[in-house]
């Protein structure tokens, strides 16, 4: 007996609201951080926002769309774990050539993420429990591998790590382009294809979908598994980045991701937001990490109560913005 | 503008069964191209099944459904809208996320090298909602415009699928008037290209100024089609819920006797009003007085009942209980005043299912004592016990729980649930629905006495004998407005439906 | 978990069969069942696993030692029940948990405490008091859903935690403190006496009050609930307040048990184990009906897997996938999809 939500103006304007308030923090931050603290506001500062955090951009990417369908997926932390644990196993004592490691970590990465979502279309069960249940499964079998870290010393991914690509006078890790490529295709997966809309779609009213004729388990599926891939790509690039497998990679990255999307205008009930969302939260969670770190006085922690802060107020904004809440 | 081609869609002999009822029995409708067909009925006649048959949500234990000359079979919804059967729904189903052009072409996106073309989707969709001469901005998100507009949204979608059926179930229950205008002259202009359409409605008024013809549904069953122009509003609500050919009325006209001397009033209700669901009320209840609410299926009784129970807010008027004003903004603060509320939907509103009939019984009376004042396990033994007796509730035992109680048995429980407050008011919104004549009878002989004994009763059914046999007073309701209140006596069953129908004798 | 029967009738055999074999639609029988089966399988491959001895007046061994760790969990199993009836979820549990243990680690500080103990203790359920209260606002009041309402506590919770400590691991040196995680009375730990007390006040609360009515009602039916006069706004907060509450007494039972407050990794993944153990005790994640009972098997089934994987030498680390496969198949087989399928088959 409910009708459609017919919440005028709020609701859809909540994401470009958020989106802009993000932008602006961002700018702010920058600023302020440019003005108190020499040598903040180079090139190569914002350039190292994206090195360091390559890894959780592309986590964003696939969390935004798993949120914008409505779902959620804490497994990614450790997927990202368990492929950065799996590369180096394979690398190290089987010897397989890089490439092959790779190929086959992306593949197990979206087949588990599929497994995920084809449970919880099935069962009709609720995302964040199965997903928690793939989390303990991931980050088991990760220690089942080893439990203590193994090094990495191919030739392939030193250079990975060690490559400087010059940019506008600063430079850029590979990781970190490959991370922006990832963006753009994902943006354009968003606007252009029909699986994208059908993102869309499903995360706005499932049911109204379904009824259109839109596969939803089909997308649910799909939409999964895109985060698993996502998250074990992200493991690629952290290993890049780290030159080691270990179980307690990425611990806490679920978090930070989610908290990336929902600052980057996402709404957490679904159907709301934009995926180029995930840099500007990406953006804004290391620039409270970097203006933490100059400052220097203040202790590294402050990061997650500010986090927390910024979440709970862009939960609220969007919920008071009209937000539906979904049962 | 009646066509006298084939019809478009000829649906015959549908039987339904669910179990334990029979919903369709030979239940059926012919459409035909360029007409606006209206189907009416009652809660229980069997619309919606109906229309749930030809949309392919069920399929019919038997009969045909021929769509073009040629017998279809719809296994879903899809279904039925590619095979030409477009349905509209009073939820209007459409995402509110994406943009207007977006709604109309889900799932058939115009395509460019393999990319969705925004470009031509916005065109495209501009131009379909041009052919109902509606200008909007495609590029908004349906959100954005009101239901109205969504329901046009929804229908440029059907237009865009070449449906040659178009049904709306339901579709002005939310619409002002002026956007139920809005939507008839779509309609009309609709139907001049030669449309089908199926319209589904509980407003007479609206029936009159669309239809070309009608088909009454009753118990099930085709009661009748008709052309508009041929029946009288009369006549219309007479089919639909005219004296029943199984009368079982035992007119104790006698054993009321005299209208009794009733108290003072305990409630008086001015002017209540809320936005879109219900006109400015006028509503007044004595002490010990037994206020029957009659009209159709959506005509504001429910409504009524909500905003004077609390469970919904008046955005207009006031009332005020013994002479002193009183606002509701929950259901807590009605109960403090010693009002009771049995509510139709007992299936979510008011039974817990998983819960025992002991548990629903006393749970009322346990929340208006707060949390720590538990009723000791005996009493609640007791009293659970005591009205399984006086509304002989059949039960295994006052522990099963109440989902395995039949329609009627739940309804005595939730009845009870209300008594068991000792209410000043008791409203009761059709407390005999799906209960066998004999429960009926025995929970209005109930009630009655109630009311001898003091208790104020608000009884809203749909079952005209019943309301007229025990009311002292009766206000009838149309269209979501009061239009006249009555003594006992003062209506018999003909002229009640004059009333309901609004015409005069 | 009601009977749903469908009013067919049954004949005098089958209906004496039935009777018989009614006890085993208890809702119990399956979580006693698994911790009893749990129980053979370290009966039987762990050696000396019952045995039991008492050394300096208190009674050591296996058992007891499962006990004795599981009282944290068995807390804020008993919160998040109540929590999880109301079709909500908390998953800040781990966070208070840290929070709470900090404070009252940071309250007594030395050897000599610089506040009475009882005061530090005080204040510690004070802070999880209002983080309760927080989360309870969030849910009921701005209907936030209870998932994104609780992971802002999550995620800033540690955060405040390290703050007060200064990222540092702030040991306690004092003796009565100890009491609360490693203490005995009456030879057995002072903690299963906190879990007891905890435990029979909830249940005399639950049971003697008509909040378990009131819960159940909200769980199931929050529309009928609100038309029949129930608080519904009040009694979801209240429930976030109790779970919380129940966190701060495990945080400070792990801070005493550890002899310090470790804000990073107390209480880690708590929540989750409290979630499993909820489930594994037959209260469904769809909220309603509960069973305090139950959950408290269902922690100690979490911790006799843990200490069982232990015992035979499997690395711990299969502990968690275990309890991932544990859940889905929980999940799975709660599912009503999966009862339809099995209905259909049949």
């Amino acid at each position: 007996m409910s009708a459609v939500a017919s919440n005028g103006r709020g609701v859809t304007s909540a994401p470009w609201f958020t989106s802009i308030v993000t932008v602006v923090l961002l700018v702010a931050m920058l600023g302020i951080g440019g003005a108190v603290y020499p040598g903040f506001l180079s090139l190569q500062v914002i350039f190292n926002l994206l090195i360091d955090n390559a890894f959780l951009l592309v986590i964003a990417v696939g969390m935004g769309f798993v949120i914008l369908s409505g779902g959620i997926d804490l497994s990614v932390g450790s997927v990202l774990a368990l492929s950065t644990m799996i590369s180096a196993w394979l690398l190290q004592n089987a010897h397989w050539p890089p490439l092959a490691v790779i190929a086959l970590v992306l593949l197990l990465g979206a087949c588990f993420g599929g497994v995920m979502g084809a449970i919880i279309h099935l069962f009709k069960l609720q995302p964040f429990i199965v997903t928690l249940a793939g989390m303990f499964l991931a980050r088991g079998l990760c220690y089942l591998i080893s439990v203590e870290s193994i090094t990495i010393d191919n030739p392939m991914f030193t250079a990975m790590s060690q490559t400087q690509v010059p940019i506008l006078g600063a430079f850029l890790s590979p990781g970190a382009i490959i991370a922006l490529v990832v963006l753009l295709v994902a943006i354009w997966v968003a606007h252009f294809t029909a699986f994208g809309r059908a993102v869309y779609a499903v995360g706005g009213n499932e049911q109204s979908a379904a009824m259109m004729g839109l596969n939803v388990g089909r997308t649910k599926v799909l939409v999964y598994a895109l985060s698993g891939f996502c998250a074990s790509l992200a493991g690629v690039l952290f290993s890049f980045y780290m030159l080691s497998g270990y179980g307690l990679h990425g611990q806490g990255t679920e978090l930070d991701a989610i908290a990336a999307v929902v600052i980057g205008g996402t709404l957490l009930t679904g159907g709301y937001g934009y995926i180029a969302g995930a840099l500007s939260g990406v953006l804004v969670l290391g620039a409270i990490q970097t203006l933490i770190a100059f400052d220097g006085t203040l202790s590294s922690w402050w990061t997650r109560i500010v986090i927390g802060a910024l979440l709970f107020i862009f939960c609220v904004v969007q919920r008071v913005m009209g937000g539906r809440s979904k049962q | 503008m009646i066509d006298s081609k084939q019809p478009v869609l000829e649906v015959t002999g549908i039987h339904k069964a669910f179990p334990g009822v029979k919903a369709l029995s030979e239940a059926g409708l012919r459409l035909f191209p360029g007409e606006v067909h209206t189907l009416m009925g009652q809660n229980g006649a069997g619309k919606s099944t109906l229309i749930k048959v030809l949309t392919g949500v069920y399929q019919p234990d038997a009969g045909s459904i021929v769509l073009n000359g040629q017998a279809i079979q719809p296994r879903s919804t899809q279904d039925a809208q590619n095979l030409g059967i477009s349905t509209v729904y009073q939820e209007v189903n459409l995402c509110p996320n994406l943009s207007v052009a977006e709604n109309i072409f889900i799932g058939r996106y115009p395509r460019r090298f393999g990319m969705v073309d925004w470009r031509s989707m916005r065109t495209q969709a501009a131009a379909l909602l041009e052919r109902l001469e509606i200008h909007v901005d495609v590029s908004k998100p349906l959100a954005d415009y009101p239901l109205a507009i969504q329901q046009m949204v929804a229908i440029a979608r059907a237009l865009n699928t070449d449906s040659r059926v178009l049904i709306l179930d339901e579709p002005t229950s939310s619409l002002d008037e002026a956007e139920v205008q809005m939507l008839f002259s779509v309609l009309r202009r609709l139907r001049e290209e030669g449309m089908a359409i199926l319209f589904v409605t509980h407003f007479l008024d609206q029936t009159y100024a669309i239809s070309d013809r009608i088909t009454v549904m009753r118990n099930g069953e085709r009661e009748g089609e008709y052309a508009c122009a041929d029946l009288s509003r009369l006549a219309l609500v007479n089919k639909m819920i005219g004296a029943p050919a199984d009368a079982e009325h035992a007119t104790d006209a006698a054993a009321q006797g005299e209208a009794p001397e009733h108290g003072d009033v305990f409630l008086r209700a001015r002017g209540i009003a809320r936005k879109g669901v219900l006109s400015p009320v006028d509503l007044e209840i004595r002490r010990g007085e037994l206020l029957g609410l009659a009209g159709l299926l959506g005509s504001g009784r429910t409504e009524t009942a909500r905003l004077l129970f609390g469970a919904d807010k008046v955005d207009s008027g006031s009332f005020d209980i013994d002479g002193r004003e009183v606002s509701f903004s929950n259901p807590r603060d009605a109960i403090a005043q010693g009002i009771g509320f049995c509510s139709e939907d007992r299936k979510h509103e008011g039974a817990i299912l998983a819960l025992s009939v002991r548990e629903n019984l006393i749970l009322a009376l346990q929340a208006r004592q707060g949390i720590f004042r538990a009723i000791p396990f005996k009493r609640q033994q007791q009293l659970a016990t005591d009205y399984v007796k006086w509304l002989g509730i059949k039960t295994a035992s006052i522990e099963t729980p109440i989902g395995t109680l039949s329609g009627g048995n739940q309804q005595k429980v939730l009845l009870a649930r209300w008594l068991a407050t000792d209410p000043r008011l008791m409203i009761l919104d059709e407390p005999t629905r799906g209960i066998d004549v004999r429960a009926k009878q025995e929970i209005m002989d109930y009630v009655s006495n109630l009311c001898r004994k003091g208790m104020s009763i608000l009884f809203i059914s749909s079952e005209l004998p019943e309301v007229l046999r025990v009311s002292d007073r009766m206000v009838v309701m149309r269209d979501r407005k009061a239009c006249g209140e009555y003594r006992r006596g003062d209506l018999d069953e003909t002229s009640v439906l004059h009333v309901i129908a609004g015409e005069t004798a | 978990m009601s009977a749903h029967t469908s009013g067919t009738t049954v004949k005098p055999a089958a209906q004496a069969a039935a009777s018989r074999t009614a006890w085993l639609l208890h809702p119990l029988v399956r979580p006693i069942g698994a911790l009893v089966a749990l129980l053979l399988v370290d009966a039987f491959l762990v050696p000396g696993f019952f045995h039991l001895e008492v050394k300096e007046g208190h009674l050591y061994g296996a058992i007891i030692d499962i006990l004795n760790r599981a009282a944290p969990l068995m807390l804020a199993a008993l919160g998040m029940t109540l929590v999880i009836a109301t079709r909500g979820i908390d998953i800040s549990v781990g966070a208070v948990v840290a929070l709470s243990g900090t404070v009252s680690a940071m309250l007594i500080g030395g050897s000599t405490p610089s506040t009475p103990m009882a005061v530090a203790l005080a204040a510690a359920l004070g802070v999880a008091l209002l983080c309760g209260l927080w989360n309870g606002v969030l849910v009921a009041g701005i209907k936030l859903q209870p998932i994104v309402a609780t992971l802002i506590l999550m995620v800033a919770g540690r955060g405040l935690a390290q703050l007060l400590t200064d990222g540092q691991i702030v040991t306690v040196y004092y003796q009565p403190f100890f009491f609360l995680g490693s203490g005995y009375l009456a030879g057995l730990p002072f903690s299963l006496f906190v879990v007891a007390a905890v435990f029979a006040a909830t249940l005399l609360l639950v049971k003697k009050t008509a909040l378990g009515l009131f819960i159940q009602a909200v769980g199931i039916n929050p529309v009928a609930a609100r038309l029949a006069g129930l608080r519904t706004a009040t009694l979801i907060t209240f429930v976030y307040v109790f779970c919380s509450a129940c966190a701060g007494v495990a945080g400070m039972l792990i801070t005493s048990n550890i002899k310090s407050a470790d804000a990073n990794n107390a209480g880690l993944l708590l929540e989750l184990d409290a979630i499993l153990a909820v489930t594994l005790g037959g209260t469904s994640l769809a909220g309603g009906k509960f069973s305090l009972v139950g959950s408290m098997i269902g922690a100690l089934i979490i911790q006799t897997l843990t200490s069982t994987i232990y015992s035979l030498g499997v690395p711990p680390e299969v502990n968690m996938v275990v309890k991932s496969i544990v859940v889905f198949v929980v999940c799975i087989s709660q599912s009503s999809e999966f009862k339809n399928i099995l209905r259909r088959s049949a």
